[in-house]
């Protein structure tokens, strides 16, 4: 048991280790001082010269977010094509089927979404083309699109007043050639020499000790799993993602994989802070963070460690705590951080069953989905954050009585209209959404879909609930985990979850940059005594305040028919 | 002004009672989004009510009859206690107006024939008099004449003041007094359109414009109440997946419980409370938006003299130079400054008659004045026995003894820069042009000023001192009083030039100011306060009036403006936090009939499902009356620091706010539980 804990502290000092120097690197690297990837700069002139870009435009938010949206828009119109005809298009050596409409449609929001919610499996129902050009590609263009963003955000608040949130493209070329390839090629080749496939050959044959022939799936699978992790995307290359002994082959991996999905969203933040020359502020985030990350991960570890009532309850003794849905190589307390990360990060990659954790652990999944804030996607995390920030700004400034600033601007009405719709937004998402899927089970379970509605779910109840309910706020969160255990393959969940990531992609990105554009352009207003300062213990316990109360407030009675009425049901 | 401190005044409760019920039109509710949707609960409850009357399946007629009560009990609460806190502010500004409907004004025609008309027939531009013992019928602005005036009937202050044509103190106020003399005022107002009118439209709901602190809180309130309609919604297909019935009374409790309505029911009372304890400071603002402006204030400007210092300089010792008596000093002073009008000249009488009681305030008959010009920056007196005394500046007195041959005493020159380094003036007095010793002349610094600066700073706020002293008096004056900054030698433009400056880089100013050569600055600054007995271009440039003529109100302008935006804060805190309780009520309570193992959330263990929503609701709605007077009175601001301020209001307000209402509720449901 100890060593399992010791697993876990040693993969977190690593992270830490490498996320506050990559930090002050990014903030350098964002505000074009010199940095030791400057031999890039040649390649990069090329490429902006090969597009007819000119990286040094300024841009307002608003032209910013044009920019953005234009190659977002472009990518899910070329994905959303090519997943249909993958059959008929090259590098597929298993002769895999192009896919439906509405699963075609599903899957090139999510990716593009940085979600990656998987409806398909990558073993059946993708070709090496679409894994590499579509799924790999978008791996790297969606990180790079959320980093960009939280960039332009960093932007706003370094200087006292400014309409220029620096160049879009600019941004999001460096941090491919300068954060993502560089990183993604460390971890691929770790991940080679430790078992990950990586070539191009087609399924591979073996004969079991039955005698049994078996198929098994292979391809360039390092590289994207690579990213996978890296960007905080976690759509895997094989439908089991970081279970699969392929993707994801002993400990080591494990924990290459678990840093590498955590070390960008801790240097972002840090980074934030190096940026705007305001170090305690990114610290002081930092701590609201992890002190978020600990309430939401003792108790998964604890509840894992502890094994199934049920199962203790029939005699069976658990020293290993719970095992089931778990891969033995690496035990129950690794298997709790990594789905505690991969939920308060946007990753979704999983390494074991979430729906057969034990359902405290959903609930805890469910809510770091929903908070979405804790050092969250890459760059995206930030972006909740900051709503978060702008509404805790807002209460307490009031309660100190001054009109309430942010970093020396003043937030007023057309600020918190958009913060307010922003923190409308999740609630909405998630519940209507569950909302519509529970009408549709209880009042027409046999419509005469592809797939019945009375076949969705493999667990009647609480558990059945709190699978639909996972399934949109993963969507809503862009994590992209599934809990499983819910047929999600057909018209209805691919279309609706699809139009949830969508939203909740890119609302929560247009909404922080137009504050943070609004923002810059007023007027700095000096500190004074009565200022309140924001990179203060007392803020930060303000903000974590106001993002509890927040979730728990919209979500308890959703959560008390799901995971809470679950575990109170349990036999005690 | 007398006022009344009393919160609840019979009369006023009456009249607040009546306007809760007429508050209750949709039209004017649906200023309130969130307790208009509160009023949309409630008719639904009255349908659910007159229907389970006949029918079983939304639970006992009795049951949903009360929470119909309540919900609507919620409703009126709230309009009361926006209806008191009207009432209360126009009851202030009625006993304002009251002192001046109806008065008779001397209107002088064009011919100059005077007629009598009423005061409010008195348009702008009129000229009419005012003799002793008439009440002034309108503002206005003296253009012939001189009066005293009891203005005790607006501020208060039962000493006369003096009111005369030209210059800064040239302007009356309707319901003021003449003492005695004869003015002719002109008319500056249209009827209908002074500051107090103004006033009162502030106080008054219909015409209230609403502040821009106050617009984005009713946006963020606006959204949680969407957040909550979302969450009651969905929880209708969430209950039927469940396979648990909801009743719409539930329902209902359960939103009406959730949406922030004691801050939505209390917020526009403490706005207009926040009008109203403005008033009652005796300061006249013509926008709310101006006292929630003052709460921002970064840097305040204070003239001098009146504000710091207590009038003119005046004369606080006598120092003779060897060889010469004090007597002979004081005797020679005395004598020069007998015709002496300035207030230093005065003040040297006043200093040597506290000396010496008896001394002879005789002026020699035949005797020659010297009057001060700019050019001798000295004055004095010639008498027929040949004493030709002067008193002046230093340098004036010692051209002149050395002119006249003498020897300018080396203990002299020491002396007045003893004087000039403690920020005093010294004026060397001679006779025969033999130097006799020197007067120090001191500003007096207000007592209690420099611990109001001291609050000041640690509110954050820079003051500012304006003087026409030199920059060595200023400064000394300055670190006495304890002014962050200081202007010296200011010319009106120099105000304006510092103003612009802070301004610039991103600060708040405000001023107080009188005169009409203040008018550009107090319209500049971003408050302005103008006095009372200031010009009226000064009244009109600024966005306050303050009638008690007190330079140092903007302290408490400021604190009023803080307040305001303090108790909107604390309370929306303590709305929120207290959903935390309710949901511990309800939500057990909804589902425990069909998922009992839910009853461990039931951490307060509540009597029954209905008597956890009862409770839940009646807290929800008498936490409104409770909190009126907090309201109205606003949350007290202490000047510690933001930080600290605000882990204090968190304690009590947020942290408050979580446990009240477990408390609250236990109790409610214990009191149900033994009367059903």
């Amino acid at each position: 048991m100890n060593t399992e804990f010791l697993g876990i502290i040693a993969s977190f000092a690593i992270t830490l280790l490498i996320a506050v120097p990559l930090g002050k690197y990014l903030a350098k690297m964002f505000a074009g001082e010199k940095v030791w990837t400057d031999f890039l700069k040649p390649f990069e002139r090329f490429l902006f010269k090969l597009s007819g870009i000119n990286p040094n435009e300024p841009m307002n938010w608003k032209q910013f977010l044009k920019a953005m949206m234009t190659i977002n828009i472009l990518w899910l119109v070329y994905g959303f094509f090519v997943l249909l005809y993958q059959d008929k298009l090259p590098l597929n050596p298993d002769k895999n089927p192009g896919m439906t409409a509405d699963l075609s449609f599903n899957t090139i929001i999510s990716f593009v979404a940085n979600c990656n919610l998987q409806d398909y499996s990558g073993e059946t129902g993708a070709t090496y083309l679409t894994q590499h050009f579509i799924f790999m590609f978008l791996h790297f263009t969606s990180a790079a699109t959320g980093i960009a963003c939280a960039v332009g955000v960093f932007k706003a608040f370094k200087d006292k007043t400014v309409t220029d949130l620096g160049n879009f493209w600019n941004y999001f070329v460096k941090i491919i050639t300068r954060l993502l390839l560089p990183l993604s090629i460390v971890i691929a080749l770790i991940l080679t020499f430790n078992g990950t496939p990586s070539s191009y050959a087609g399924k591979d044959q073996f004969m079991s000790l039955q005698g049994d022939t078996l198929n098994v799936s292979r391809g360039p699978a390092a590289q994207m799993i690579a990213i996978k992790h890296l960007g905080t995307n976690g759509g895997g290359w094989f439908g089991a993602n970081s279970a699969h002994p392929l993707e994801n082959p002993n400990y080591l991996t494990n924990m290459v994989e678990i840093i590498a999905q955590f070390i960008i969203p801790v240097a972002m933040i840090l980074a934030f802070g190096y940026y705007i020359k305001r170090k305690k502020l990114g610290w002081i985030i930092f701590g609201v963070m992890m002190f978020g990350v600990l309430m939401l991960l003792l108790p998964t570890i604890f509840s894992e460690i502890g094994g199934n009532r049920a199962i203790a309850k029939m005699g069976i003794s658990q020293t290993t705590g719970a095992m089931e849905g778990k891969e033995v190589r690496f035990g129950p307390a690794a298997t709790a951080y990594w789905s505690t990360l991969t939920t308060v990060t946007s990753t979704g990659s999983v390494n074991g069953m979430h729906d057969s954790t034990m359902p405290l652990t959903g609930l805890w999944e469910l809510l770091a989905m929903m908070i979405n804030g804790f050092f969250g996607g890459c760059g995206v995390g930030l972006l909740n954050y900051f709503i978060y920030l702008i509404i805790a700004v807002f209460i307490s400034g009031l309660m100190v009585g001054r009109t309430p600033e942010f970093l020396g601007h003043k937030v007023e009405a057309r600020e918190v209209k958009i913060a307010a719709l922003i923190t409308l937004l999740s609630p909405f998402l998630i519940m209507a959404g569950t909302a519509l899927s529970s009408y549709i089970l209880t009042e027409h379970a046999n419509i005469n879909w592809a797939v019945k509605p009375s076949t969705w779910l493999n667990n009647p109840g609480y558990h059945g609930f709190s699978e639909m309910l996972y399934q949109y706020t993963s969507s809503n969160a862009n994590n992209g985990s599934g809990f499983e255990g819910l047929g999600d393959n057909n018209v209805f969940w691919n279309v609706s979850a699809g139009i949830v990531i969508l939203l909740g992609r890119f609302l929560p990105i247009i909404g922080p940059v137009a504050i943070a554009g609004l923002l810059a352009q007023k007027k700095y207003v000096p500190e004074s005594a009565g200022t309140l300062k924001i990179d203060t213990v007392t803020f930060g316990l303000m903000t974590f305040a106001v993002i509890m109360v927040l979730n728990a407030l919209s979500y308890f009675p959703a959560l008390a028919l799901g995971p809470l009425a679950e575990y109170f049901s349990m036999p005690k | 002004m007398k006022t009344s401190n009393k919160l609840f005044e019979p009369a006023l409760v009456q009249t607040a009672l009546k306007e809760s019920f007429v508050k209750l039109n949709p039209k004017v509710m649906l200023r309130n989004p969130v307790m208009f949707t509160v009023e949309i609960g409630t008719v639904i409850m009255l349908y659910v009510t007159i229907y389970s009357y006949s029918h079983h399946d939304q639970g006992s007629f009795g049951y949903n009859f009360v929470v119909f009560l309540v919900l609507f009990l919620t409703v009126l609460f709230a309009n009361f206690a926006e209806a008191i806190a009207e009432a209360r502010g126009k009851a202030q500004a009625d006993s304002l107006r009251k002192t001046r409907e109806e008065t008779p004004a001397k209107l002088i025609g064009e011919d100059g024939s005077i007629t009598s008309v009423s005061s409010s027939q008195l348009k702008k531009g009129d000229v009419f008099v005012c003799e002793t013992g008439d009440t002034i019928p309108t503002d206005g602005e003296i253009i012939e004449g001189l009066a005293t005036i009891d203005e005790s009937a607006i501020t208060g202050e039962s000493a006369p003041m003096i009111r005369e044509a030209g210059g800064d103190k040239s302007s009356v106020t309707g319901g003021t007094m003449v003492l005695s003399d004869k003015i002719k005022v002109v008319v500056t107002t249209e009827p209908g359109e002074s500051f107090l009118d103004k006033m009162i439209a502030l106080v008054e709901g219909a015409s209230r414009q609403k502040t821009p602190n106050e617009i984005a809180l009713t946006i963020l309130l606006a959204s949680f109440t969407l957040i909550f309609i979302i969450v009651c919604v969905t929880l209708k297909p969430f209950a039927d997946y469940a396979h648990t019935p909801i009743t719409i009374a539930a329902l209902i409790s359960l939103f009406v419980c959730l949406i922030p309505t004691t801050i939505g029911g209390l917020l526009s009372a403490i706005g207009i409370a926040g009008m109203d304890r403005a008033l009652r400071a005796n300061v006249i603002t013509k926008s709310g938006k101006a006292v929630e402006t003052a709460g921002d204030i970064d840097v305040l400007l204070l003239d001098k003299t009146g504000t710091i210092t207590i009038g003119n300089r005046k004369a606080t010792n006598f120092w003779p130079v060897k060889e010469v008596s004090v007597d002979d000093l004081v005797k020679a002073a005395v004598l020069s400054s007998l015709a002496d009008e300035t207030p230093e000249g005065k003040s040297i009488i006043e200093l040597a008659q506290q000396g010496k009681p008896g001394i002879s305030l005789q002026v020699p008959a035949g005797s020659e004045f010297i009057k001060f010009t700019a050019e001798t920056r000295s004055s004095g007196i010639n008498t027929p026995e040949g004493l030709r005394i002067r008193k002046g500046a230093s340098d004036s007195i010692r051209n002149l003894t050395v002119n006249a041959g003498n020897a300018y005493p080396e203990d002299v020159a020491e002396r007045v820069k003893m004087v000039s380094s403690n920020g005093g003036t010294p004026l060397v007095v001679s006779q025969n042009e033999v130097v006799l010793g020197t007067v120090e002349l001191q500003d007096i610094i207000k007592t209690g000023i420099a611990e109001r600066f001291e609050r000041l700073r640690k509110m954050g706020i820079k003051t500012v001192m304006v003087t026409g002293d030199n920059p060595l008096t200023a400064k000394f004056i300055a670190e006495k009083a304890g002014v962050d900054d200081f202007i010296a030698e200011a010319k009106p433009e120099d105000k304006m030039h510092y103003i612009k400056q802070e301004q610039n880089s991103g600060k708040l100013v405000a001023m107080m100011g009188d005169g009409t050569n203040d008018a550009p600055a107090l319209a500049q600054a971003d408050v302005g306060v103008a006095m009372n007995s200031g010009t009226q271009a000064a009244k009109e440039a600024g966005n306050m009036v303050d009638l008690d003529n007190d330079p140092t109100k903007l302290i408490e302008i400021v604190e009023i403006g803080k307040q305001l935006l303090i108790t909107r804060g604390t309370l929306t805190t303590f709305s929120i936090a207290n959903d935390v309780a309710k949901y511990f009520a309800i939500v057990p309570a909804l589902f425990i009939a069909s998922i009992p193992a839910l009853q461990s959330i039931n951490i307060m263990r509540l009597h029954s499902p209905e008597s956890a929503i009862l409770s839940a609701v009646i807290f929800n709605a008498i936490i409104i009356p409770l909190l009126i007077p907090l309201a109205l009175k606003g949350v007290e601001y202490k000047p510690i620091g933001a930080s600290a301020l605000l882990r204090r209001n968190l304690l009590i307000y947020g942290f408050g706010g979580v446990i009240a209402p477990f408390i609250g509720i236990k109790l409610i449901d214990l009191l149900i539980g033994t009367m059903v």
